[in-house]
């Protein structure tokens, strides 16, 4: 047992984090560090610079344009990335459908999607769950027909993150309305710019607009949008949303944020000193603090242990990690909320601008508190997420 | 020991809820938002024309003399209805003031206008450095041969934006953090000197940060004693953190039966989630989160009209914790249960959390207020 990292991979990280601290825009990381949403230019133009550096889909098998990392490496530049602060390459594309393409796609969908991917020449989303169909996925009713050398898409998808930037949506669809739940689905690739196409944004409770409501009326789409076999859809959507858990922990954005705590915690004052000395919140950030190092480690048991067994199949304990780390985050949003105290109340009606010089640096943190509950709500609930350990770890 | 409300007192929370059943569903409350200041006039109106803002001034003074278990009433049914209107800025804030300090002058000259509805009133307390000590104030009233001259700047006033008379705590003597030297003064907004910059607050009300440079009021400006003024602002304030817990619990109260409700109505995997045990023991625990706050909010409310002050303060203090601990667990749960659905701004039941999370900021969080009661030895 050695719980550091070998000398090869401490190399790795000194390379990574020097390329992270000279290419990182000023101005995005400042975005991040202050808790505001980036511009879509802002992200896309910060990707195509990991891209250019063969870093766009970094996780990726080597024939498709990935690196060929280990997973230690790949855990390395995820954490390194995170605490930079940078956007992480577009999950949607690539630790999504990416991976679904160059899994079980054909050479022509590889050879047409896959470059575009990590380039970001495309921007997916994501179109799984419906009003109706949230933790209980394989319920959707979304449904493709087959007409000619076209599939016909009728129905709704909601909560689709940024689908107003999106130039293509991922869905699964119904495709044999007699098959039980999951054995009818399909996973179908659709051009956002389809006739038929209706993005509705819905406004989150902390004022921004990053979900949509998405439907569908009569799009056309081509056969050959089809990924892998016809009704096969729900396996590889397992096998996607397995991919999206193990990097959900997202310890790097945690240590950032606690970075900024203690900042922030050095300057505000409360009773003429800094709130950094009260002694109580010292033991509230160090409590969080322990736990996110015990999350740490978990995590890179998870990953030593997909190191051995081969990427793409994930450990149910990966759970562990979903749900510690979305405690996690919401824990950090909380403790930025009590440095802050009555300053958290004014709202930045400009919304993410910043031009609203009398609220500056305190009106995004009730804004994160509020936008973070998703965060256990979202990638298998929190509640899920404890089913999934009942049955495949307990076997209760 | 009785817990149960007179039977006047429950004509009152009768009206009062059915007041606002009637004029204050979600649609209506961001109807009023969106008015001017960002509260309706037409309600603040309507609820004069009931009395409610009257209620706790003596009958000599235009009031209906009530005491605070009636504003406990009103205030857990404005939690309830989520109402956006200056109740506790005016009535119990500015209100408390005249009640507790003013003279009979300044009740003639303030009071009528509280309370027929054509007068709002907010409180500039909140500075810089401040956070949560009500006797840390670096504005300053500098006595003048006709009055005072006021200087500093005050931030997140409640109804700051609308008010037209501001009651404003300065130092009159001693630093910063001295608990001896402290006034209360009456300005009204349009002074000359008064500079008021508004807007929204996270949970939908609206505040304002408000600067006074040279400001020059009379010397029948203070509110009782302009170099003592700390025992009558704590007094004041220990009233409006009762009057919040009582709001808070309505919230909560609304708040846990909407996800009731959901959990009944909202099906997955063929069923309605409320019959998944986990998340009945999770309701479960809401409700035992309420009960506990409501106890105290109760405890708050008798306490205010105890005659020690420490031991006023002591038991407002806890109030204040235990409701700080339900509403975090009732308002995120709240969210949880919800899924994506308490994400949107479209759906009311997270603007019931926004409005908890900002009770809690507001005159002392949790942590603040089991400092105060750790240090004076607990409470048993
Ligand atoms: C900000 C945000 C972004 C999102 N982005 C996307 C996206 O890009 N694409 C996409 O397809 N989806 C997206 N989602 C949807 C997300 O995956 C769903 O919200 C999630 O699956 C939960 O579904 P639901 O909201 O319908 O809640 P429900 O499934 O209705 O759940 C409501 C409550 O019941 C609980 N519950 C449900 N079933 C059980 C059970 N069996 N046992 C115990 N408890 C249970 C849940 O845990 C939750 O607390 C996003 C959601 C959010 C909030």
């Amino acid at each position: 047992m050695d719980l550091s990292f070998s000398k090869e991979e401490l190399a790795f990280r000194d390379e990574v984090r020097a390329f992270f601290k000279d290419n990182v825009p000023a101005a995005l990381r400042q975005k991040l560090m202050e808790g505001r949403h980036p511009t879509k230019q802002e992200m896309v133009d910060w990707w195509r610079v990991l891209n250019k550096k063969g870093w766009g889909a970094p996780h990726w098998p080597k024939q498709y344009g990935g690196t060929g990392w280990s997973t230690v490496q790949d855990y390395i530049f995820n954490e390194e990335l995170q605490m930079a602060p940078a956007p992480a390459p577009l999950a949607f594309g690539v630790s999504m459908v990416g991976p679904v393409i160059y899994t079980f796609g054909n050479d022509e969908q590889k050879k047409r999607f896959l470059p575009r991917i990590a380039n970001v020449d495309d921007w997916w989303c994501q179109g799984f769950s419906e009003p109706g169909s949230g933790s209980d996925l394989a319920s959707l009713k979304t449904k493709a027909e087959k007409r000619g050398d076209n599939y016909i898409i009728n129905g709704q998808k909601t909560w689709t993150t940024l689908a107003q930037h999106a130039d293509w949506i991922f869905c699964l669809c119904r495709t044999d309305p007699t098959a039980k739940k999951q054995s009818g689905i399909s996973f179908i690739l659709v051009d956002m710019t389809s006739k038929g196409i209706t993005v509705r944004p819905i406004q989150t409770i902390d004022g921004s607009s990053e979900v949509n409501e998405v439907f569908f009326d009569d799009v056309e789409v081509p056969l050959e949008n089809l990924v892998g076999e016809e009704n096969k859809g729900w396996d590889y959507a397992k096998f996607l949303l397995g991919n999206e858990r193990t990097g959900i922990a997202r310890v790097g954005v945690s240590k950032e944020r606690i970075k900024r705590i203690k900042e922030l915690a050095a300057k505000v004052e409360a009773g003429g000193k800094p709130v950094i000395e009260d002694q109580k919140f010292r033991e509230k950030l160090a409590m969080v603090e322990i736990e996110l190092k015990a999350l740490e480690l978990t995590q890179l048991r998870v990953v030593a242990n997909e190191g051995k067994h081969g990427k793409g199949k994930p450990d149910p304990a990966s759970s562990v990690l979903k749900i510690k780390g979305s405690e996690i985050q919401q824990a950090t949003t909380e403790l930025l909320m009590s440095v802050i105290g009555p300053f958290a109340a004014p709202y930045d009606v400009h919304g993410d601008d910043g031009s609203n010089e009398a609220m500056d640096w305190t009106a995004q943190i009730a804004p994160a508190y509020f936008n973070t509950r998703k965060v256990s709500i979202y990638g298998g609930s929190n509640e899920i997420q404890r089913n999934i350990i009942t049955k495949a770890v307990l076997g209760l | 020991m009785d817990f149960d409300l007179s039977e006047e007192q429950r004509l009152l929370k009768d009206s009062v809820e059915g007041l606002l059943k009637t004029s204050y569903d979600f649609d209506a409350r961001k109807k009023y938002q969106a008015e001017k200041g960002g509260w309706s006039k037409g309600v603040w109106s309507k609820l004069a024309e009931q009395g409610l803002l009257g209620l706790p001034f003596s009958e000599d003074d235009g009031g209906f003399g009530a005491g605070s278990i009636e504003t406990m009433i009103v205030m857990e049914a404005l939690g309830k209805a989520l109402v956006v209107e200056p109740y506790l800025p005016t009535v119990v804030l500015g209100g408390g003031f005249l009640r507790h300090g003013g003279s009979a002058e300044q009740k003639a000259a303030h009071l009528p206008g509280l309370i027929d509805g054509s007068k709002t009133f907010a409180f500039a307390q909140l500075e810089k450095a401040s956070r949560y000590d009500l006797g840390d104030i670096s504005t300053t009233a500098k006595k003048t041969a006709t009055g005072y001259v006021i200087d500093g700047e005050k931030f997140v006033v409640l109804n700051g934006e609308s008010a037209d008379t501001l009651v404003v705590t300065a130092r009159t003597a001693g630093g910063q953090r001295d608990r001896n030297g402290i006034g209360v003064f009456l300005v009204p907004a349009n002074a000359k000197g008064v500079a008021i910059k508004g807007y929204p607050t996270q949970d939908g009300l609206h505040a304002a940060d408000i600067s006074f440079t040279g400001v020059e009021v009379g010397a029948d400006a203070a509110i009782g004693d302009p170099e003592n003024a700390l025992p009558l602002i704590e007094r004041v304030v220990d009233d409006a953190r009762a009057a919040l817990c009582a709001e808070a619990v309505g919230a909560m109260d609304e708040s846990l039966k909407s996800t009731v409700e959901y959990l009944k109505t909202r099906t997955q995997f063929g069923v309605p989630i409320g019959s998944f045990q986990v998340l009945q023991h999770r309701a479960a625990d809401m409700f035992v989160a309420l009960e506990q706050a409501r106890s105290m909010a109760m405890f708050a409310t008798m306490a205010s009209d105890f005659d020690d002050a420490e031991a006023r303060a002591n038991a407002v203090a806890a109030a204040k914790v235990q409701v700080g601990q339900s509403l975090k667990f009732v308002g995120e749960q709240s969210i949880q249960l919800h899924g994506g659905v308490g994400m949107t701004m479209e759906y009311k039941i997270g603007h019931y959390f926004k409005r908890l999370t900002m009770i809690e900021a507001t005159f002392g969080d949790s942590d603040f207020h089991l400092r105060r009661v750790s240090a004076a030895g607990g409470l048993i």
